[in-house]
């Protein structure tokens, strides 16, 4: 195996277009290094981008944020404009692993590790985030929901690594939440998980929504048709059962170690709910 | 029984405080040395290589392209192994590497010696390995089915019925009284069949070792372990040497709870050593550690239980079924046995089966094969006491075992102290805090045998009149610390002038395993007496330089003194004086005392939870958590606390979260910390001890083992919580979400 | 081998070493320059044994190749005491039995160094949060919780 540190983007996307064999971007490490001591994956290359000047930035434009891909959750955190700005992407970002992990792990990492139980990832898709990769052929933007496929599987073409996570400017009173199950209060992968965001009017009538869900499909899923049963209402018990209700359809998960069919499609609704619910007394309190 | 307490806090000067363990800086700058932490000139790194598939013959194992592998120095198979004495050691090695078949998922086949660990992962690779697959079983009443796949032939036990599988080994039972008379005269009699998943001991340190030995036999063993001395028997039999060969030095421990009794690598470090010519190291991997080494057995078990109106239990009956793997065991006796041991009753019956499986070899954990049977009991009697609208503490009480009790194992108790945990517990203020909706409160009984057994102290007196103990069993939690407790006690003098060390095998006579919550009461034992031969060593001595006769001196607090007819002749001579004074009246000082220990004394506790479940998720939190626990005398409270509460929180992860999950295949799908949850500190509260002091008889200073006891109330305690806070009976264990969920969804 | 070449500073000491790509910074602390007290317990990040302070950041050293940490600050729990003296922590680990077997003492002491650098005062429920990624099979949390909690109220005053 070749540990490579580049410089500057050029030099990471041409060391990734000439490896032959397998070639791993290395920022956090905290998925990679796991992987690799499994024997899940043996890479020829890793290529560390923590040295590229910018990636561990955080620059406030157009009324977002664009978020390096080697910042921290820890780093992430610490930052008070950034959990009032975005406090369910806030709040995903902590959920992801211990305070160790939360030293080391990163977004991009998070999403690029393309697992359908990471915690950002719902949360990211709830606000419109968008990803800007660079590759041989310069720079493009995409929503974030375009790069993962699958279990373990992007869309990102030979050369390419994302730089960073773009999140945009929110309407007054909108505001967002996340929350997943698992067993153990903390040190743990969501058996489901659910993010939520909402935009109210002056009177907290909801006229915008969005309704994420993680681990109840191979990749976390928008559901539109539930967001759509919030907007016109203020979450009252009966549109948000119906809401919850259209999430369990909405699911197509498995049975495995971690949990049942009929369990993470219930507690996605669960969630959906309690997500929905917290996003709009959080937008509220912008209200007067 | 405050006069009794007041009078006994009176008796002692060091037993009861609470001093800064010796072993402590140590621990908190980095310094001990465990298992993995040593190196030696020259040390290779051994790894093993493990098939990951459940059942297997093995068809052929082709070494030479390994061999060929630059920095490979050794690799070894079952078949460089010569055959050992008895069956039990066979089982060991055939654990530590298979035979003619993988029995399990993780099962080794072959060792590699290396210059390093890249290249002996490489040489891993390159080692060919032909198998024939076989059916598998994993779950206990499958494999007891005739027609289920066999795991070992030829194991069955003359008295287990032809009716089961081979896998069915052994069967034991117990008990007295009629059923059939009991269960007429309840008021209620309810049936009901229980299951408890395979958990593992999770310590921290993975096992670790490394062994050097040289082509006469000479050989130095240096592992973590809970027995060095059982570490020598079973490898002096595997490598064919003689036990005076072999040394073994016990490192510091990182926690073992039961799980480090037996050996998994040290013969086959051993083995590579030899073959190599250099030191050997092998250090687990977790993944191993899961896969390879004993979680506790998981059982299946039917409970029938009667109950009169005023909650008399009036016959109770338990069929247990214990699966440990591919071995036998004899946890299934110690199930059947402890089952209904908290309880006085006429009629009682206990069976226990053991069940071979394609999983890992079961070691002990904990009060082996306790929790699992008392699980299933506790949840009957607090069912019943639910059903029959009765105090399910004053029932307990109603039933408890007490001095004189026949216990249903056989023996009848001497001085024990359910009695006293159960009033204690119905005293305290979390019995009677009120509940909130969705919150539920749960209790039970536990009890663990407590063991004794072959023990050996040495108590040397420095001319400095300080004292040097040796001892032979490691320190897991803190038995340095009350060891030297004792001696400072018994001796009269401060206990910053006595050190404790624990002896390598050839430093001191046979020791039995750190088991069995043992240490403290054994080598305490020991200990005190090895202290009283000192004492009559220097009685003798300083007689001598007054000339009188030994009988005319007596020890008091540190000093010896005239006594009789010559009182107030002499001044008292203190120990540091007659220490200085050695040489010139004959030489060093020491004491010893070597004992097969009885009367260790049973043990109970009692623990009390409040849980809260979510109803739309079926997650359960822990709100509250009461231990009591009798201690006999508490030599250092704090660690007779934390064995209270790290017990507690072990039996939490087991009632809640903790299980083997094996896919269809037969393999493991959780062995990593990830996803076999033991508790983080974030799920729990503080666990409150109420330490209780009931002295046992068979102890100088009253001392009782307390390590074990405490693992055992936890399932029932929470079930019963759950159960009661969402109206709905569990039976089967863990209560994770989901499962706590679906039965919520189908109550609905 | 392509050998990695690393300059460091460990418990304040420049050092050098040399790593293959795949050694993490366990692997060097414990087998490079035999500072064992940084522990092993999972390899994958789950234990937090191994827990050093990187740079002001709390991480898990096994989850962290050598290679990375080219001019870092590393401090390990063998630079707690200073020339002798026992950190409060450690003497209220001490005082408090916070410890049983002691394995995971290393990684959560600096854990909990970690966090009253940055939070003087936690509440309780903080210090269990922020402690989730230290499993102690020994202890069931209760006496490492009130020693830190301790600790933090001494070193306050």
């Amino acid at each position: 195996m070749k540990y490579s540190k580049p410089r500057t983007e050029k030099e990471a996307t041409d060391i990734l277009l000439a490896e032959k064999g397998m070639a791993k971007i290395l920022a956090g490490g905290t998925d990679i290094l796991v992987q690799m001591k499994a024997g899940h994956i043996e890479p020829d290359l890793i290529v560390d981008i923590k040295n590229i000047p910018g990636i561990k930035d955080v620059i406030s434009r157009d009324g977002g944020y664009e978020i390096g891909a080697a910042v921290s959750g820890y780093d992430f955190n610490i930052n008070p404009e950034l959990k009032s700005f975005a406090p369910g992407i806030a709040e995903a970002f902590d959920l992801i692993g211990s305070t160790q992990i939360q030293g080391r792990c990163t977004m991009v990492g998070n999403l690029c590790n393309a697992s359908p139980a990471a915690d950002t990832v719902p949360a990211l898709l709830a606000s419109n985030c968008t990803a800007k990769i660079v590759g041989p052929k310069g720079i493009r933007e995409c929503g974030i929901e375009k790069i993962p496929i699958g279990p373990g599987k992007t869309s990102l073409d030979k050369g390419e690594f994302v730089k960073s996570i773009f999140i945009p400017s929110r309407p007054d009173f909108s505001s967002d939440a996340y929350m997943r199950l698992t067993p153990r209060s903390e040190m743990d992968i969501a058996i489901v998980s659910a993010a939520a965001f909402v935009t109210l009017d002056s009177h907290g009538v909801c006229t915008n929504a969005t309704i994420s869900l993680g681990a109840v499909a191979p990749t976390v899923v928008r559901v539109k048709e539930a967001a759509l049963l919030l907007i016109g209402t203020k979450l009252n018990d009966s549109a948000l059962s119906r809401m919850a209700n259209e999430c369990k359809k909405a699911c197509k998960p498995i049975n495995d170690k971690r949990g049942t069919i009929e369990f993470r499609s219930h507690v996605a609704g669960v969630l959906a709910k309690r997500t929905a619910l917290l996003a709009y007394e959080r937008a509220g309190e912008k209200i007067e | 029984m405050c006069s009794k307490k007041d009078e006994m806090k009176k008796k002692f000067r060091v037993v009861g405080t609470r001093p800064i363990r010796p072993d402590g800086i140590e621990k908190v700058t980095g310094q001990a040395l465990y298992g993995a932490d040593l190196h030696a000139p020259n040390m290779l790194v051994g790894k093993m290589l493990r098939i990951n598939e459940p059942h297997a013959i093995i068809k052929s194992i082709n070494i030479s392209k390994a061999q060929k592998l630059p920095g490979v120095k050794a690799i070894i198979t079952f078949q460089d192994f010569m055959e050992v004495s008895t069956n039990k050691t066979n089982d060991i090695l055939e654990n530590c590497l298979a035979n003619k078949k993988v029995l399990y998922d993780g099962h080794a086949v072959a060792a590699v010696a290396a210059i390093n660990s890249e290249i002996a992962k490489k040489a891993l690779d390159l080692i060919d390995i032909e198998l024939e697959m076989l059916p598998f079983v994993v779950d206990v009443d499958t494999a007891m089915q005739k027609g289920s796949p066999v795991v070992q032939l030829g194991r069955k036990h003359e008295n287990v019925s032809d009716d089961f599988s081979d896998n069915v080994t052994s069967f034991c039972s117990f008990g007295h009284g009629i059923l059939e008379d009991g269960y007429k005269n309840a008021a209620k009699v309810i049936e009901r069949s229980f299951k408890t998943p395979s958990v593992h001991q999770g310590y921290i340190e993975p096992h670790a070792c490394l062994a050097s030995m040289t082509a006469d036999g000479r050989s130095d063993l240096w592992c973590c372990t809970q027995g060095q001395y059982n570490v020598r028997a079973i490898c002096a039999d595997i490598m064919g040497i003689e036990e005076s060969k072999l040394r073994v030095t016990a490192s510091e421990i990182g926690g073992g709870f039961g799980g480090k009794t037996t050996v998994f690598i040290e013969p086959i470090a051993l083995a590579l050593s030899l073959k190599a010519g250099h030191p050997v190291k092998i250090v687990m991997t977790r993944e191993e550690v899961f896969k390879a080494t004993g979680p506790t057995v998981s059982s299946s078990i039917d409970i029938k239980m009667g109950m009169s109106k005023l909650g008399i239990i009036t016959a109770a009956h338990a069929v247990i079924r214990y699966e440990g793997g591919a071995f036998p065991n004899e946890t299934y006796e110690l199930g059947a046995q402890s089952a209904f041991a908290a309880y006085d009753l006429k009629a009682v019956k206990s069976e226990g089966y053991n069940v071979l499986t394609n999983r890992p070899a079961q070691a002990a954990y904990r009060a082996p094969g306790a929790p699992q049977a008392i699980f299933a009991v506790e949840s009957a009697v607090d069912e019943l006491c639910e059903q029959l609208n009765l105090d399910p503490l004053e029932t307990r009480l109603k039933n408890a075992a007490k001095k004189g009790t026949k216990a249903s194992y056989g023996p009848t108790f001497d001085e024990i102290g359910l009695i006293a945990t159960l009033e204690s517990a119905k005293k305290h203020p979390h019995y009677a805090a009120p509940l909130a909706q969705n919150q539920g409160r749960g209790i039970s009984c536990g009890f663990w045998f407590n063991f004794g057994g072959n023990t050996c102290v040495s108590l040397n007196i420095n001319f400095d009149g300080t004292v040097g103990i040796i001892e032979g069993n490691p320190d897991i939690g803190g038995s340095r610390a009350s060891i030297s407790q004792m001696a400072a006690e018994e001796l009269g003098i401060p206990l910053e002038r006595i050190r404790t060390v624990i002896a390598d095998t050839n430093s001191l006579g046979h020791n039995d395993v750190t088991d069995g919550s043992r240490v403290t009461f054994s080598v305490g034992l020991a200990t005190i007496k090895a202290a009283k031969a000192a004492k009559k060593e220097m009685c003798k001595r300083v007689a001598k330089l007054w000339k009188i006769h030994e009988d005319a001196v007596i020890w008091k607090d540190g000093y010896v003194l005239p006594a009789g007819p010559n009182a107030g002749d002499q001044e008292p001579l203190s120990l540091k004086e007659i220490a200085a004074m050695s040489a010139q009246t004959g030489g060093p000082i020491a004491g010893h005392h070597e004992v097969n220990a009885e009367g260790a004394g049973v043990s109970f506790g009692v623990h009390l939870v409040d849980v809260e479940v979510d109803p739309e998720t079926g997650q359960t939190k822990i709100l509250r958590y009461t231990v009591f626990q009798d201690a006999g005398k508490a030599v250092h409270p704090s660690y007779v606390e934390g064995q209270m509460q790290g017990g507690s929180v072990q039996g939490i992860g087991w009632a809640l979260n903790e299980e083997y999950i094996y896919d269809s295949s037969g393999k493991l799908q959780n062995s990593g910390f990830l996803d076999y949850r033991i508790p983080v500190a974030s799920d729990l509260p503080m666990i409150e001890p109420v330490i209780l002091e009931i002295p046992n008889p068979g102890h100088p200073y009253g001392v009782r083992g307390v390590g074990e006891t405490s693992i055992v109330p936890p399932l029932a305690a929470i079930c019963n919580a759950v159960s009661r806070a969402t109206n709905i009976r569990f039976t089967e264990l863990p209560l994770s979400p989901p499962k706590v969920l679906s039965a919520i969804l189908g109550k609905e | 081998m392509n050998k990695i070449r690393v300059g460091v500073s460990v418990n304040n000491d420049k050092i050098e070493f040399l790593c293959s790509p795949e050694d993490t910074v366990l692997d060097v602390l414990r087998d490079n320059l035999r500072l064992t007290g940084t522990k092993e317990g999972c390899g994958t990040g789950d234990c937090g044994a191994c827990s050093i302070i990187l740079d002001d950041k709390l991480v898990c050293s096994c989850l962290v190749l050598a290679g990375e940490v080219e001019g870092s600050e590393i401090s390990t729990i063998e630079g707690m005491a200073i020339d002798g003296k026992l950190h409060p922590l450690q003497q209220n680990f001490l005082k408090h039995a916070a410890l049983q077997c002691g394995i995971c003492t290393p990684g959560i002491l600096i854990a909990a160094k970690a966090l009253l650098e940055r939070n003087p005062d936690p509440t309780e429920t903080e210090v269990r949060y922020w402690l989730a990624g230290n499993l102690c099979r020994c202890t069931g949390y209760d006496k490492i919780i009130r020693a830190v909690m301790d600790a933090a109220a001494e070193m306050r005053s």
